[in-house]
């Protein structure tokens, strides 16, 4: 069967469950395409390739014996690799942590296992989720499947290539900025980041506390509604984990979508934008408005973007993000001691501080450094108030910004990135501008609301374009009925060539 | 607002931070520190006198879990990752000494 690769998580899951096809048969054509494409793409870290098989054996045993499979039976998952999982290693794509075995799983691991997913392997990153390319993983870039001279956006670039290029049925990412909206985009793929506190951060390794959270990058709004309702509901083991009730997502997808209210976010309309971009963003508010809803404009002031005239696109948002996001990182990797576990320098020290300063420095990257760097300096005495006490002031404005829309829209409409995919190496020499690949996507991390990139058409150049649609808190119904309604509209996202078409 | 960048600045925070810098990576620090604080004095332009800062997005306060006894991780376990161990102790260099 030549095609399963080409099957929906939602179309094998269905295929598994009649009989037509074997779990074991599912992971084994999962396990071969990686043998042959994963050499040029480097999505995976590690493949578990026996556990693998034993699981999905597992699964085929079950269906024989007339039992049930669960939700995700037998289908092939991959995980970011900053989520643990007790078997194999979970890296962060950092050498502080190359050899690192986490003792448990995850939450969200955990979940998909009980549901019958079938764990393929650890997908690669940038650093402790630090960047938006997956070119600052310690261990090797991943590559974009549209095109292998791009990056595929990051952190989560690994999940996302994986999941475009038919590597897995569905992968987990997280998303502390934009970690799973932005890949998503720039690999032609559905990526949802979850309210904040609706995914237990239980196991996902803490880069931005405040921020992270875990979602689904899958092939479909289908898929990616699938995956969240497995891993959505509330965990005792993370305090920020929400006790709310879950819905199921799926079937909330077919309930039919009446009074929708879209508003166009018009500080995202900027000048910077690509026409291209801002082109696939009109079809889409022209998309809700064939389908009867009412699309009006609404206003996000502290989100804005303003193009400098150095070309640096200029954002309350992106400010506000990096001295959150830094404060926290320097904080939560203060852990990295080479004492507990990970990386110890082999040089002789001659004190306790001497051993810390030494591990870290062989350890972490340079964007991680910088990061701890810059949040240290942030939050030490004399520059709390003026860096980290002001952006938290920020924050509240800026969600403010979304309370008021959300008075008025059910969804908000934009770009998920300013440009499709780039090449590699094209900002690794200027930080500044790499942040700025996530200039739309920040500010839903600020205010914990949920988001999601749909596909919406190929650039001239053939490379994915992606829109983002946000919500309110807890609104992940609507937010992907509105979704499934643009890709009704749009028509089926199309697989990277080197994906195979058969 | 924008403080001033300097190297001795810049060793000071890395020594904070437990991170020991070259002198070529001191140079480095100092001038993309200095350009990424440049670009958050965009903060300083909005007037927050009148807000309440905001730690984090979920609408929850200090959970507490109740306070009973459960098993916690085996010592073995908890020592599997240690990069140097003795018997049951994590072993590292003289932590107080002379100076």
């Amino acid at each position: 069967m030549a095609s399963l690769r080409q099957l929906s998580a939602l179309g094998l899951r269905k295929a598994i469950a009649a009989g037509e096809v074997s779990a074991l048969e599912a992971a084994r054509e999962y396990l071969g395409a990686i043998d042959e494409l994963d050499g040029q793409l480097h999505c995976f870290n590690q493949v578990h390739r026996d556990r693998a098989l034993e699981r999905a054996g597992a699964i085929d045993r079950k269906r024989a014996a007339g039992e049930p499979l669960g939700p995700l039976g037998g289908l092939p998952l991959a995980i970011k690799d900053n989520i643990c999982t007790a078997y194999g290693k979970t890296t962060c794509s950092s050498k502080i942590l190359a050899d690192f075995h986490s003792p448990y799983d995850a939450t969200a691991v955990s979940r998909l296992e009980a549901a019958g997913a079938v764990v393929l392997g650890k997908t690669n990153l940038d650093e402790f989720a630090m960047g938006s390319s997956t070119e600052n993983s310690g261990f090797a870039p991943t590559r974009n499947p549209w095109d292998v001279s791009r990056v595929p956006g990051g952190s989560s670039g690994g999940s996302a290539a994986a999941a475009a290029a038919r590597l897995c049925a569905a992968a987990l990412g997280s998303d502390t900025g934009g970690s799973i909206r932005q890949p998503a985009s720039f690999c032609g793929v559905v990526g949802l980041k979850p309210t904040y506190g609706r995914v237990s951060r239980y196991g996902l390794v803490a880069y931005g506390s405040s921020l992270d959270q875990i979602g689904p990058i899958a092939r479909n709004v289908g898929d990616a509604a699938l995956l969240l309702s497995v891993i959505a509901g509330h965990d005792g083991s993370d305090s920020t984990s929400l006790d709310r009730p879950v819905p199921d997502y799926l079937a909330e997808l077919d309930k039919p979508l009446k009074n929708l209210r879209v508003g166009l976010v018009s500080e995202f309309h900027s000048q910077s934008l690509w026409p291209e971009i801002r082109q696939a963003v009109d079809r889409c508010a022209e998309a809700f408005g064939a389908a009867g809803a009412a699309v009006t404009e609404v206003s996000l002031p502290h989100s804005r973007i303003d193009a400098g005239p150095d070309g640096i696109l200029s954002s309350y948002a992106v400010a506000c993000y990096y001295v959150v996001a830094m404060a926290e990182a320097s904080s939560n990797l203060a852990r990295y001691d080479g004492v507990h576990y990970g990386h110890r320098t082999a040089k002789p020290v001659k004190d306790i501080i001497e051993l810390y300063c030494r591990s870290r420095a062989e350890g972490f990257g340079q964007e991680v450094k910088r990061r701890i760097m810059l949040g240290t300096y942030a939050l030490s005495a004399g520059y709390y108030e003026a860096y980290y006490l002001k952006a938290l002031k920020v924050r509240r404005l800026i969600k403010n910004d979304f309370d008021a829309a959300f008075a008025k829209c059910d969804v908000l409409l934009g770009p998920t990135t300013p440009e499709t995919a780039f090449p590699l190496g094209a900002k690794t020499a200027d930080p500044l501008t790499m942040y700025l690949s996530d200039v739309y996507t920040i500010s839903a991390n600020l205010a914990g609301l949920p988001g999601i990139s749909v596909p919406a058409g190929l650039s001239r150049e053939n490379l994915p374009i992606g829109v983002q649609l946000l919500s309110g808190a807890f609104n992940e119904p609507v937010l992907l009925r509105a979704a499934r309604l643009l890709e009704v509209a749009l028509g089926p996202a199309p697989a990277p060539p080197l994906a195979g078409s058969n | 607002m924008a403080a001033s960048i300097d190297e001795k600045l810049v060793r000071h925070v890395a020594l904070l931070a437990r991170i020991q810098v070259s002198d070529q990576e001191v140079a480095q620090f100092t001038k993309i520190l200095g350009d990424i604080l440049a670009y958050v004095d965009k903060l300083q332009e909005l007037d927050t006198s009148l807000v309440e800062p905001m730690a984090h997005a979920a609408d929850v306060h200090t959970v507490l879990a109740e306070d009973l006894p459960q098993p916690s991780l085996p010592s073995e376990q908890a020592l599997a990752n240690a990069p140097d161990r003795q018997d049951d102790l994590y072993r590292v260099p003289k932590v107080i000494g002379e100076m």
